[in-house]
């Protein structure tokens, strides 16, 4: 593996980076989506009160 | 195909102990790239390499897990026009080459059986020199390191190009000149050259290289610094794949290890970035200077546990880099909180 190498084609290597790849997307729908659910209700209960957030 | 991926040693081979705390230690190590825009991946590699596994595996993994947070925030940033493609796609030829460079480097190491030290001390050095560069700028006032959070609200055309970056613009004139956004002339070459030495850098240590990148796009090529930010974070998302796909190649990449911290520290940016717009970082950033010396000594006491083959020094660096981590993300989301507690006293009728 020591030296300079031009990448070739792997299919399993690239199914492994596919599915990181895959998951930071889920994950930045994912989360995003949770955000908008709870974000406001965790606001609310973080700064202690009705009165305050949203 | 994918079955081989989840039985093989990769995924199931992690225990749940284990993707239990990879998990947290994404959260944490997400907090922290969130805030600080950098960082995120200082400390996976070293924690990785106290936990024992071989340098290749720490290090491929590290970049993979780099290139999954920068997926994760190029996503966001391009929602808010802070990409410069055009740059990102110039970067990407050096970044390419240096990142094979350094990691050709990695594996001849390894085949003398010196990468894990090599690596060790080079992150030693790094640490304590951008640790130690933080730290005095927190303590000057000066807030080096890290995202300037209120430069990064400011529209590209306020921003000022530095001195050094006029200079170099000026000076170094060969052809092909770019224009990039923030109307920025510069030479290809003088963008090659900062994308090979980060490159380098990256393939050798697994790391992003934004830290460096980051200042070198500023001060070297006259970029604005929301610019900078997202278009370092897109031109890692190509670099950081490729890098990742070499080191998985030689089996470099552990998906059990790369998933469960990428599915904390996605969390964990989405909560330091939020926490950006209620906290002063500058107040911080002594901590997270502190934080980098103390991963420093960590790695330091880590190899020469490991030299002297002393368990109890290796766990004890252990401990203290993710230790440290953890008391500066704890520091950021507690100064988030009250924050927001005393605002919403302040101003109890106003909405956010």
């Amino acid at each position: 593996m020591a030296g300079l190498e031009i990448p070739s084609w792997d299919p399993e290597t690239a199914l492994l980076i596919g599915a990181i790849l895959l998951e930071a997307f889920v994950l930045y729908v994912g989360y995003g989506g949770l955000e908008r659910l709870v974000g406001p209700y965790l606001m609310r209960l973080i700064v202690g009160g009705d009165t305050s957030a949203q | 195909m994918l079955s081989s991926l989840l039985s093989g040693p990769g995924f199931l081979g992690t225990s749940p102990e284990m993707l239990a705390l990879f998990v947290g230690f994404g959260l944490v190590v997400g907090v922290l790239f969130g805030f600080f825009g950098m960082g995120g991946s200082f400390l996976v590699t070293p924690a990785l390499l106290m936990l024992d596994y071989p340098a290749p595996v720490a290090v491929g993994s590290g970049m993979a897990f780099v290139f999954g947070t920068a997926v994760i925030a190029t996503l966001k940033h391009h929602d808010l026009g802070q990409v410069d493609y055009k740059l990102g796609v110039i970067m990407i030829t050096g970044t390419t080459i240096g990142i094979e460079v350094g990691r050709a480097s990695v594996y001849y190491l390894e085949s003398m059986g010196l990468a894990g030290g090599v690596i060790s001390v080079a992150y030693v050095v790094l640490l304590g020199g951008v640790g130690a560069m933080v730290t005095r700028d927190a303590l000057r006032g000066d807030g080096g390191g890290g995202i300037d959070h209120e430069a990064a609200d400011k529209d590209l055309d306020e921003y000022e190009i530095p001195e050094i970056a006029k200079t170099i613009q000026w000076t170094v004139r060969i052809p092909p000149m770019v224009t990039l956004r923030g109307d920025v002339r510069v030479s290809a070459w003088v963008i090659t050259a900062v994308a090979f030495a980060t490159g380098v850098l990256s393939g050798f240590l697994g790391v992003g290289g934004g830290f460096i990148r980051m200042p070198a796009m500023i001060y070297a090529i006259g970029v604005p610094v929301p610019v900078a930010v997202g278009t370092d974070l897109f031109e890692i998302v190509f670099s950081g794949g490729l890098g990742s796909y070499l080191y998985g190649q030689g089996g470099g990449v552990n998906l059990g290890i790369v998933a469960p911290l990428l599915f904390g520290s996605a969390l964990g940016a989405r909560v330091g970035s939020a926490a950006t717009a209620v906290v002063d970082a500058d107040g911080i950033k002594v901590y997270f200077g502190g934080m980098l010396l103390i991963g420093s000594i960590a790695v330091g006491i880590g190899e020469v546990g490991s030299y002297l083959g002393n368990p109890t020094l290796e766990l004890l660096g252990l401990v203290l880099v993710v230790g440290a981590a953890v008391v500066v993300a704890f520091a950021v989301l507690y100064t988030a909180v009250s924050s927001l507690r005393v605002t919403s006293r302040q101003q109890p009728s106003t909405t956010d």
